[in-house]
């Protein structure tokens, strides 16, 4: 395959970055996404021109690190009915003399490192606020003395599959962090040990979040369509009924 | 902004409903309005209080709808950074997409709509501000074929907004549990949003096709 590449260079954070077009010959369809950039890196290097920055880590789609907008599309989903992470994207998606726009995820909360590397901890500082549970560690407790009910266990277990790459910030014409958030509130709200903190960590998590320069949700549901995990829409509504319950309730109310 | 809108969207029913009794003819309509501005809850309040109380309600409910806007929309503007060189949304729809135009679209045409009907003091052709007889406004107002295209924009717009403002205010307050009461929500959305256009447009049609 033959290719032309449109990719994001920017030198660093304060640098004005620009789209600059590389020519790739002999790409194999076979290959992914990330490999196809190795590729581009070769012969860059080769050059003695600056290799492309790119995150990536497992390359196998469950670690998060890789994350691109291709093609206007976060992790190059288009239209596909399949989740995907941008290393789970095989050059089989395009055609043959294709033009490919590479550009890192932009939004406000996570500024450009270089090229197409960005800065994610502010989802750290959201976890931190509240997406874990206090327990008093001892000696191991018996498995059966605090059953999860399946139906939740099971709902626990989907969100929790999130990776936090931020394909739906990057997604989201506000560039909320909502279902990223709601994964993590929806995670704890289903099982047993998430109950005693539920209603502050909604609003400990709900005020990081806009702490940390993300935007408000308008419901367009960008976010669910790129998420190569497939977190639900509705992550966001258990979200919102719980902060909703937080205020209603008594220990919604923080007590410092 | 959803519990506001749900109540604008409550308000915008009532009027639409309100508004099909141009149907029925000069008196019935105007005694309709007669009665909505000065008889409503009468033994309990005052001859002319409630409107006053229902007004002042809606202003404020409209106050706080643009200024939880205004917040949003900046902390939106914040949130999106630099904007993408191209972009390929998924879900997007025309109306969650201008969900924001669409409103200041809104604002700036009732502002027009109260001058008009309301508040008075702007004559267009044969339309003429005449107190108490609000029939003959909508008549006069709605036999001129472009007052009734500006009419259309506005409740278009309407349309557009409650389409998606419907079903994002219900799944805001957390109603949208799963994928079916998303498609709930989806079709009841469609329907209000059908149901107000239908019925605020069909007055001003009739008036204009002269079946008024």
């Amino acid at each position: 395959m033959k290719i032309t590449l449109k990719v994001w260079r920017q030198a660093n954070k304060d640098a004005a970055g620009s789209m600059v077009t590389y020519q790739l010959d002999g790409v194999s369809e076979n290959s992914s996404f990330l490999e196809m950039l190795d590729m581009l890196n070769e012969q860059l290097t080769s050059q003695n021109q600056e290799p492309v920055a790119f995150d990536y880590d497992c390359r196998e789609g469950i670690c998060g690190m890789c994350g691109i907008v291709i093609n206007g599309s976060a992790h190059g989903r288009y239209e596909s009915d399949v989740a995907t992470t941008t290393c789970q994207l095989h050059m089989r998606s395009f055609r043959d003399g294709d033009v490919i726009e590479v550009e890192p995820w932009r939004t406000g909360a996570f500024p450009v490192v270089k090229d197409l590397v960005v800065d994610r901890s502010a989802f750290d500082r959201i976890i931190q606020a509240g997406g874990f549970i206090s327990v008093n560690t001892g000696s191991a407790p018996e498995a059966h003395s605090t059953p999860a009910p399946k139906r939740q266990a099971d709902r626990a277990f989907d969100v929790a599959t999130c990776i936090g790459c931020g394909a739906c910030v990057a997604a989201c014409p506000n560039g909320a962090g909502m279902l990223f958030t709601s994964a993590k509130i929806t995670h704890l709200a289903n099982l047993p040990q998430g109950q005693p903190e539920r209603r502050l960590r909604v609003k400990a998590m709900i005020a990081a979040h806009d702490e940390n320069g993300f935007g408000g949700c308008q419901n367009v549901g960008e976010c669910a369509s790129v998420c190569p995990k497939e977190i639900p829409l509705e992550s966001i509504a258990q979200l919102n009924r719980d902060l909703i319950a937080s205020m209603f309730r008594g220990d919604g109310k923080s007590t410092d | 902004m959803a519990f506001t809108g749900l109540v604008l969207i409550f308000f915008l029913l009532m009027h639409m409903f309100g508004n099909l009794k141009v149907f029925v003819g000069q008196e019935a309509y105007n005694f309709y309005a007669g009665w909505l501005k000065a008889e409503v809850l009468y033994p309990i309040l005052p001859h002319g209080w409630f409107i006053w109380i229902f007004r002042v309600f809606l202003l404020t409910c409209l106050v706080l709808h643009v200024y939880c806007m205004a917040t949003l929309w900046a902390a939106s503007l914040r949130g999106r950074g630099s904007s993408y060189v191209r972009t390929n949304r998924r879900q997007q729809t025309w109306s969650s997409k201008f969900m924001r135009w669409l409103g200041l679209t809104l604002a700036t045409l009732l502002l027009l709509h109260l001058l008009m009907f309301t508040i008075g003091g702007v004559t267009f052709g044969a339309f003429e501000f005449v107190a108490h007889d609000p029939y003959s406004m909508f008549i006069g107002a709605f036999s001129q074929w472009w007052i009734v295209l500006i009419y259309a924009i506005f409740v278009g717009a309407v349309c557009m907004h409650v389409r998606h403002g419907f079903y994002s205010a219900f799944t805001t307050l957390g109603i949208n549990v799963g994928p079916g009461a998303r498609q709930t929500l989806n079709v009841l959305a469609y329907f209000v949003a059908g149901l107000l256009f239908a019925g605020f447009i069909l007055p001003p049609l009739g008036v204009l096709l002269g079946m008024v």
